[in-house]
Order: C-alpha cells, then structure tokens, then sequence
C-alpha cells in the first residue's frame, strides 16, 4: 500500500459520551485520513458502536445522552447547534450490524433516499438505482427482479443492497458497524472486495469483530478497550508491532 | 397408577369437560339463532322499511344505521386515535407525561359502555343539541369515538412499537427526516396491525346496544343525514324483541348481526396473520 498522506476528513477531539450516568466513551482524540478504511477494533461492549453513532448522530435518538468534546467533519463542527442533523446524515452513511432492507422492492429501497430528498424523475430515479447497485456490486444479480421484495434475497445480497442504498444519497463517509458479523464466509469476501472497490472514493469507518478482516481491508486501525482508545495507527504496524501491552494481549487472543 | 398421575388426569378430565361445555353452549346458540333466523332473511327483509314498530316488514334503516354510524364512528376516532398512538410512540419518551395519557386510555378501556352512553346523552343529546340534533348518528357517532379511541391507540401503539427499531434508524440514517421515516416506513410496516384493530372496534360498535340506546334514539325512519336519529342493527333486535315480542324478526336480525361480525372477524384475524408473518 502506498503511503501518501491524505487530508484529515473526521477530526475528533477529546470526545466523550454518556449514557445517562454511564460514561461509555473516555476523551477519544483520532484523525480520520480522506478516502481511506478507518478500522475499530476491541473486544464487545468497548465503544465501537457508540462511538461509530457519535459520527452521524445517530446517539442522538436514545434519551438522555450527553456529548462532550468535538467532531470535526470537514472542518465543521457537527455538534454545532446550527447543522442540520437531516443533512449531516445526508453525508454520512451508515451500514448496520445486521442487514435491513426496507420492506419494499429493491428498487424502492435504493430509491428511498434520492426520493426523500425530492428527486420524483422516474429516469433519474433509474439512472440513481443503476449506479448505486453497481458500485455495490449487485447490479448483475438484481437487475432482472427490481421489484422483488429486497427482504427476499440473502443476507450477503441484502447487506450490498443496503450500501446501495447509502450510495444513492452520495455520502463522503460510510460508517459501517461490524457488516459482515451477519454473513457466511463468501459473503463477507464479497463486502470485503467492495470496500477496497469503495475506498478509491469515500471514506470508511469500519468497525469489526474480526481482527483478519480489519488486516485485509483497513488502513489505520484503533484498538478500542473500556471507552478508551489505546492506541492507533497505520494497521500493518498496529498488527505486527503493537506499542501497549493490551493491544498485543488482544491481537493474540488473550481476551476479547 | 401413581397419585401424581391420577391427578393430572382428572385435571385434564375437568379441563376437557369445560371446553366441551363452553363449545356446545357457543354452538347451541348459533345454531338457534342462524336455524330461526336464517329462514327471516330474505331480500325483502334486507331492503324494506319496517312496518308495525318492526313486527313486519324489513330491517333496511338499521342496516343503513349501522353502516352510518360505523363510518362516522371511524372517520373521526382513527386519525384521532392513530395520532395519538403515533404522538406517543415516536415523538415522546416515556415520562410522567406519557404514563398519564396511557392510564387514561387504560381507565377509559374499563367503562362499562352504559356510562358512556349516559355521558354521550347528557352531553352531546341534551347539551349540544343545537349542534349534534339530539338524538343522532352524529351523537351516537361522537360517542362512539370515545368508547373505541382507547381501543384503536392501545392496538396501533403496539402496532407501532413492533416496527423494528432498525428501520427507523437505517431510514433516518439515510438522511431522512422523522416524518418521512414514519410516513413511508414506520407506518407501512405497522399497517395491517394498526388495520386489524380498526376492524375490531367496528365489531364493538356493531355489537354495542346500551351507548347507542341513550345516543341514536332508536327511529325507524331511513336516515338521511347525520343530524338524523337512527338505530343500529344491535339495538333494532333489542327493541323488536322488547317492544313487539316478535322473536322471528329479532332472529333474523340477530342472524343478520351474526354473519356481519364473522365477516369483521375473520378480516381482523387473515390481517393480524399477515402482520405476524411478516416479521417472522
Ligand atoms: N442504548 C444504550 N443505553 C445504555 N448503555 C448503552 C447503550 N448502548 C450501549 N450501551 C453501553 O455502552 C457500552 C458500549 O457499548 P457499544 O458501543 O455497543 O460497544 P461495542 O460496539 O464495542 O460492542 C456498553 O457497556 C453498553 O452496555
Ligand atoms: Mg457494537
């Protein structure tokens, strides 16, 4: 892999979040690097999820939780009281645990973001749901049974089919929390294969279980343990020459 | 044979003759009912107006009665009563506020229906009388509304909390608004849910005879508008078998009220079976 250094895309700076009084994140400071895969890595129950949700937002849903510190996007703050949340999301993408296309064709669901912000044209619908399938590589399998139900295919192709989706409304980011923990082996090759398709043009954050899979696909990695980050870096060097004694512990196999 | 087991077999002895008991009595009435009443029901009978208080003639009025009334009825309580299933379960947290509004719904779900009759009556029939006719479908509509509201919130509140919570936030994660995700996904899914407990409070108001007593006023004349006192089928048995004591016409009717509320149950029961099909 080629070293050049991007720009900084996700500057977080001393971040913490709470669940009510529960304290889950610990001041995370991390730079996220433009158009590169961003890995998480920890043991269950560490942050992961909840720090990913801190980056669109999606935290703001549950009740009662409280943020400190800030999340630059593009230089923006978006825990500024003047972004639009609705937009923000617009911009970062995300991709669930377990696969959840909605209960409508697979075109419907490829086009439910493009038609929510106001797009009708039933061309420029195609147009959009072409596009987005093929970068999700399922264009070839999909592209006879547009209007079959998305739930009806396999959970390798419904999890493709819900990147398609977050392709459709054009994200900078894609934040994807542990894609593949759902799928069978060659399923997960075949995400895998996309995310390096998908790296060339976006920047991915990708939380994952599996330490092989965070070798395979990422750049740089942060080793996560109780809310804290303890360390990260360019993931080759994370891998073979850990810095803290937890970081090597966990890559080991001695817990988590 | 041990003492365990004899036991268990006499329970089930029991269990088994109660059963038996409640299905011949259920069967028993049917029979009766549909064997009488079935021979009433003609086409005459379906389209006529009554004659002689109801001893002859049709039962036209109070089929067009309960029809009314049961549009009426829905057409105000479901978008109140979804509204406020949807206020509470997407747009508050629990919270002080919410557990008063659900022990409210819970409250109102216990009157027996005669209160609410005598509340539709003192309010709506006498008070508001220069707005509501007196005695009408609109009063007994009105009525109506309030015995079934708590129905329609508890069953589409649940309805609503069984979506998936993934949807929501695979759909607001796309960008969307809370509004789209609830009009175009969260609604969709609880439809059949929301639908089925529609259904079912259309069998309340059918089979209701005491709110409507005090509310409708029981006229036999073909309604023509809303301001118009009527009866509903339910109520027209009920003062065809007290008024003129004949029992034909009030099996007939009661045949009549019968295959109606079979029809609203099995719609409510195929719908319900959807629902669950399609998140399992
Ligand atoms: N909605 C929630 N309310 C309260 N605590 C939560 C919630 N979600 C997660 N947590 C807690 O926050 C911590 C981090 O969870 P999470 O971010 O899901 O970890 P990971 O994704 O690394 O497994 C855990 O202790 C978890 O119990
Ligand atoms: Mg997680």
């Amino acid at each position: 892999m080629d070293k050049q250094i991007n720009k900084t895309k996700i500057a977080v700076n001393q971040l913490s979040f709470f669940y009510g009084e529960k304290q889950a994140l610990h001041e995370i400071s991390i730079d996220i690097p433009e158009r590169e895969v961003f890995a998480l890595i920890g043991p269950s129950g560490c942050g992961k999820s909840t720090f990913l949700r801190t980056l669109n937002r999606l935290n703001d849903l549950i009740h009662k939780t409280k943020v400190i510190g800030t999340i630059e996007i593009d230089g923006q703050d978006i825990y500024n009281s003047d972004i639009d949340v609705v937009q923000l999301r617009t911009a970062v993408g995300m991709v669930f645990q377990k696969p959840n296309p909605f209960p409508s064709s697979i075109f419907d669901n490829v086009a439910y973001g493009p038609r929510a912000h106001g797009i009708k044209d039933k061309k420029e619908l195609n147009k959009i749901v072409e596009k987005s399938l093929r970068q999700a590589a399922l264009w070839d399998e999909v592209k006879d049974r547009l209007n079959e139900p998305g739930t009806s295919l396999s959970g390798g192709q419904q999890q493709r089919l819900c990147i398609a989706r977050v392709m459709a409304v054009e994200p900078g980011i894609i934040l994807m929390d542990e894609p593949t923990s759902a799928l069978d082996p060659l399923a997960t090759t075949k995400i895998e294969d996309l995310i390096n398709e998908l790296r060339k043009n976006y920047t991915i954050v990708i939380v994952t279980h599996n330490m092989e899979q965070a070798a395979r696909v990422s750049d740089k990695t942060a080793f996560f343990l109780d809310g804290e980050v303890v360390e990260v870096g360019p993931t080759d060097e994370l891998f073979t020459n850990p810095e803290k004694q937890e970081t090597e512990d966990y890559i080991t196999g001695k817990f988590g | 044979m041990s003492k365990v087991k004899r036991n268990q077999w006499i329970a089930f002895g029991l269990l088994s003759l109660a059963t038996a008991f409640t299905i011949v009595i259920l069967l028993a009435i049917l029979f009766y009912v549909m064997s009488q009443g079935l021979e009433m029901i003609s086409w005459e009978f379906l389209t006529e107006n009554p004659r002689n208080m109801g001893a002859e003639g049709g039962i036209y009025p109070a089929i067009l009665g309960t029809i009314y009334l049961v549009g009426m009825t829905l057409l105000i309580a479901t978008p109140i009563g979804v509204g406020t299933a949807i206020y509470l379960n997407e747009y508050t947290r629990e919270g002080p506020f919410k557990r008063t509004i659900r022990f409210t719904t819970e409250a109102l779900a216990g009157i027996p229906s005669i209160v609410f009759g005598l509340f539709g009556f003192v309010f709506f029939v006498i008070l508001l009388e220069p707005y509501t006719g007196g005695w009408s479908i609109l009063s007994g509509s009105l009525t109506g509304v309030i015995m079934i509201l708590p129905v329609i919130i508890r069953a589409s509140e649940e309805a609503l909390r069984n979506v998936p919570n993934a949807l929501r936030e695979g759909s607001l994660a796309l960008g969307t608004t809370r509004w789209y995700t609830i009009k175009k996904t969260v609604l969709p899914v609880a439809f059949p849910g929301i639908l089925s407990s529609i259904i079912l409070s259309i069998g309340r108001v059918v089979g209701e005879t005491a709110a409507f007593l005090l509310t409708l006023g029981g006229s036999l004349l073909l309604p023509r508008t809303i301001f118009d006192g009527s009866r509903t089928l339910s109520l027209h048995l009920y003062m065809v078998a007290m008024e003129t004591g004949n029992m034909d016409m009030a099996l007939g009717t009661g045949a009549v009220l019968i295959i109606l509320v079979l029809i609203i149950n099995f719609t409510a029961g195929f719908l319900f079976k959807r629902l669950v099909k399609r998140f399992s």
